[in-house]
């Protein structure tokens, strides 16, 4: 099946006055429709950067390289009036902190509506009746009186489906989510995980999610790609990455995570901390931190290699077989 | 009596409109020495009032918290009282809770300062003690906080909640800030303190998950009140309330398995004008005629259990040690 998405070698980096210096190095994957593409890593592994590249948001002084293909198009190459006719209509983001990404001075309604107006041509009636339908799609209650409601009148969880409701509105066929639950309160999460869950399925929507939380891709992404520094780690179907994930990273994230069935297990720190870009470690960057790591490590950055169905994985020296040696 | 004591505790903020809202309403919580005990719950549920209330932060409106069998005093102008010293606070964010322009050493020197048990002269000696009994190097002590990472930041506010030689330790949030590799190395630093040092603490989190690995109790707060509290693998296996089964529901598991988490209907209604009766009852999916008037107590069920819900109403078979506390005939 031909994916909706194909990101190729994408590279983001900041030209500073010591030459450049690398966020997202070669950086590739898929999206299908009508699925939820999981991109994980934790702080300063480059996962947002690499979604803003996708969008054009890139801050100042960042430049992308590589290739990013939606429907025949670079997304990267794009003109910025091709662009903006792409944001929205074909692809929309939402953001982490619903309370800073809604005005909070202009009303749901003009929030809603002005994007169908700007992008679809669409009168204010019609518009309306669009914004009502929306709001009921995302499952606000009463959502003709939320119409003319203010942000701060809404709980955490509304304003984040109000800014799903939004993203949608021009029925774009991806919609990139940046940690759209990490705000909010775990019960109030759960129903997010499910209206983009059901989002999914009914409007044939592919959702790029990016998170640190890995319980929440396991429960929603059917694929997933672990970044650590920059780079991709480890990818594939989330079943065998989360159950049999073979990278040492991705099995010391995991064994790090408090395990819901066995709490007599003490957690497993990853000694160190992630390292930003600008300290990043020669070869492969998680080496330092590594219990795997032998000296070839910090030589050369380990190549991508295709291990089986679909899962790939950055790593000379798998952990199942050193685990054996030891 | 235990090292911390809070009893019928409640805390009252006024909006600026002047309406009055109960953050917290007759809260019972203890900890003992060496023992972790949890606090969670969900935004506005109260649980950070109740230990700024524990620490003297902030006044209460009712009830009483002591520690080491006596009255905490609220913080005010003057300086606290030494023995309240051994009861100290950690913050959530240690981006904002250290000071940016004063060294690492001489921050945690400050408490012995303070204290005046010790001698200048061994200060730089005991300051490094202490980053190396929180795992830091002892060079630590002449770095500036930026150039620290928010893991070795939060060792750093440990280490100088530690300096005071605290008997009592409260926690707000001290591992929501840090990515999910540390925050394990964070969450075994707390167990260990407590159990080598004797150190009681009270760590207040929204995060089930993890303090089901650091606290040997929890307690699920609510709306102000707090509906449970037990054993944390008793309340894991069995919780008794029906949020608490929602809250441990609601956590996606990182198994591969895809089940979507399930969520809680409704949402947290406004604490200045809470639901008569259960205060979860609009919410509960259990409820019954009697949740909509009545308010149910927390009630002890033995093996050191208690909940505060209608469907545990029915006392177990007597026992002994299942009677009410404070309660004497």
């Amino acid at each position: 099946m031909k994916p909706l998405l194909s990101v190729r070698d994408l590279r983001v980096w900041l030209d500073t006055a010591r030459g450049p210096l690398s966020i997202v190095d070669g950086v590739s994957f898929d999206i299908a429709a009508g699925q939820v593409f999981g991109l994980a890593g934790e702080s300063g592994s480059g996962k947002t950067i690499t979604a803003l590249a996708l969008l054009g948001l890139l801050p100042a002084g960042a430049r992308a390289g590589g290739s990013a293909i939606l429907d025949g198009r670079d997304l990267l190459t794009m003109r910025s009036a091709q662009r903006r006719r792409t944001r929205g209509r074909e692809i929309a983001m939402v953001f982490q902190d619903p309370v800073s990404s809604l005005h909070p001075m202009l009303t749901i309604e003009r929030q809603l509506t002005e994007h169908l107006r700007y992008q679809l041509g669409m009168s204010h009636r019609e518009a309306v009746e669009r914004a009502v339908q929306l709001l009921t799609d995302v499952r606000i209650p009463n959502p003709k009186a939320a119409l003319r409601g203010y942000p701060h009148q809404f709980s955490g969880g509304m304003r984040q489906r109000i800014q799903i409701a939004i993203g949608l509105a021009c029925e774009p066929r991806l919609l990139v989510a940046d940690e759209p639950t990490t705000a909010l309160d775990v019960t109030v999460q759960a129903g997010i995980l499910r209206l983009l869950h059901r989002l999914c399925r009914e409007k044939d929507l592919a959702v790029m999610l990016i998170t640190h939380d890995l319980g929440v891709l396991s429960a929603l992404a059917d694929t997933v790609t672990v970044m650590y520094a920059g780079r991709v780690v480890e990818s594939g179907p989330t079943s065998h990455v989360m159950r049999s994930s073979r990278h040492p990273y991705t099995r010391a994230l995991i064994d790090s995570l408090p395990h819901p069935e066995a709490s007599d297990r003490a957690l497993v720190p990853i000694a160190g901390e992630p390292a930003g870009p600008e300290s990043r470690p020669s070869g492969c960057a998680f080496h330092p931190r590594c219990r795997y790591a032998e000296s070839s490590c910090a030589a050369s950055v380990p190549p991508l290699v295709q291990i089986d169905d679909g899962r790939e994985m950055a790593c000379p020296v798998d952990p199942l077989v050193a685990s054996v040696a030891r | 009596m235990s090292l911390l004591e809070l009893r019928d505790v409640g805390v009252v903020y006024q909006r600026r409109d002047g309406t009055l809202v109960p953050a917290v309403v007759g809260a019972n919580l203890s900890v003992e020495a060496g023992e972790i005990v949890g606090l969670v719950g969900e935004t506005g549920c109260g649980k950070t009032s109740l230990a700024r209330a524990a620490v003297g932060l902030v006044p209460t409106t009712g009830g009483s918290v002591m520690f080491e069998g006596r009255e905490v005093h609220v913080l005010g102008r003057r300086a606290r009282p030494a023995r309240e010293r051994r009861l100290q606070l950690v913050f959530q964010n240690p981006y904002e809770s250290i000071n940016p322009r004063r060294t690492v050493g001489a921050q945690i020197a400050d408490a012995f300062a303070i204290g005046g048990k010790h001698a200048r002269s061994s200060f730089s000696h005991r300051v490094e003690q202490l980053l190396q009994r929180v795992g830091l190097p002892a060079s630590m002590a002449r770095r500036f906080p930026h150039q620290l990472s928010g893991g070795q930041r939060q060792r750093i506010a440990i280490a100088r909640a530690l300096a005071a030689d605290p008997a009592m330790i409260v926690l707000d949030e001290p591992l929501s800030a840090l990515d999910a590799s540390v925050q394990a190395q964070v969450a075994n630093l707390l167990v260990e303190l407590a159990r080598d040092l004797n150190v009681g603490m009270l760590l207040i989190s929204h995060d089930l998950a993890i303090v089901r690995h650091v606290a040997h109790r929890t307690a699920v707060m609510y709306l102000g009140v707090v509906v449970e509290t037990a054993p944390t693998a008793e309340l894991w296996k069995a919780p008794m309330h029906p949020y608490t089964q929602a809250l441990i529901d609601s956590i996606p598991h990182a198994d591969g398995a895809g089940h979507l988490p399930v969520a809680l209907p409704g949402e947290i209604p406004d604490p200045a004008r809470p639901p008569a009766g259960c205060r979860f009852h609009p919410r509960c999916p259990r409820v019954m005629d009697r949740c909509l008037t009545d308010i149910p107590h927390l009630v002890a069920k033995g093996d050191g259990r208690e909940v505060a819900c209608w469907l545990h109403e029915k006392p177990l078979v007597a026992h002994p040690s299942a009677s009410l506390p404070g309660v004497s005939l």
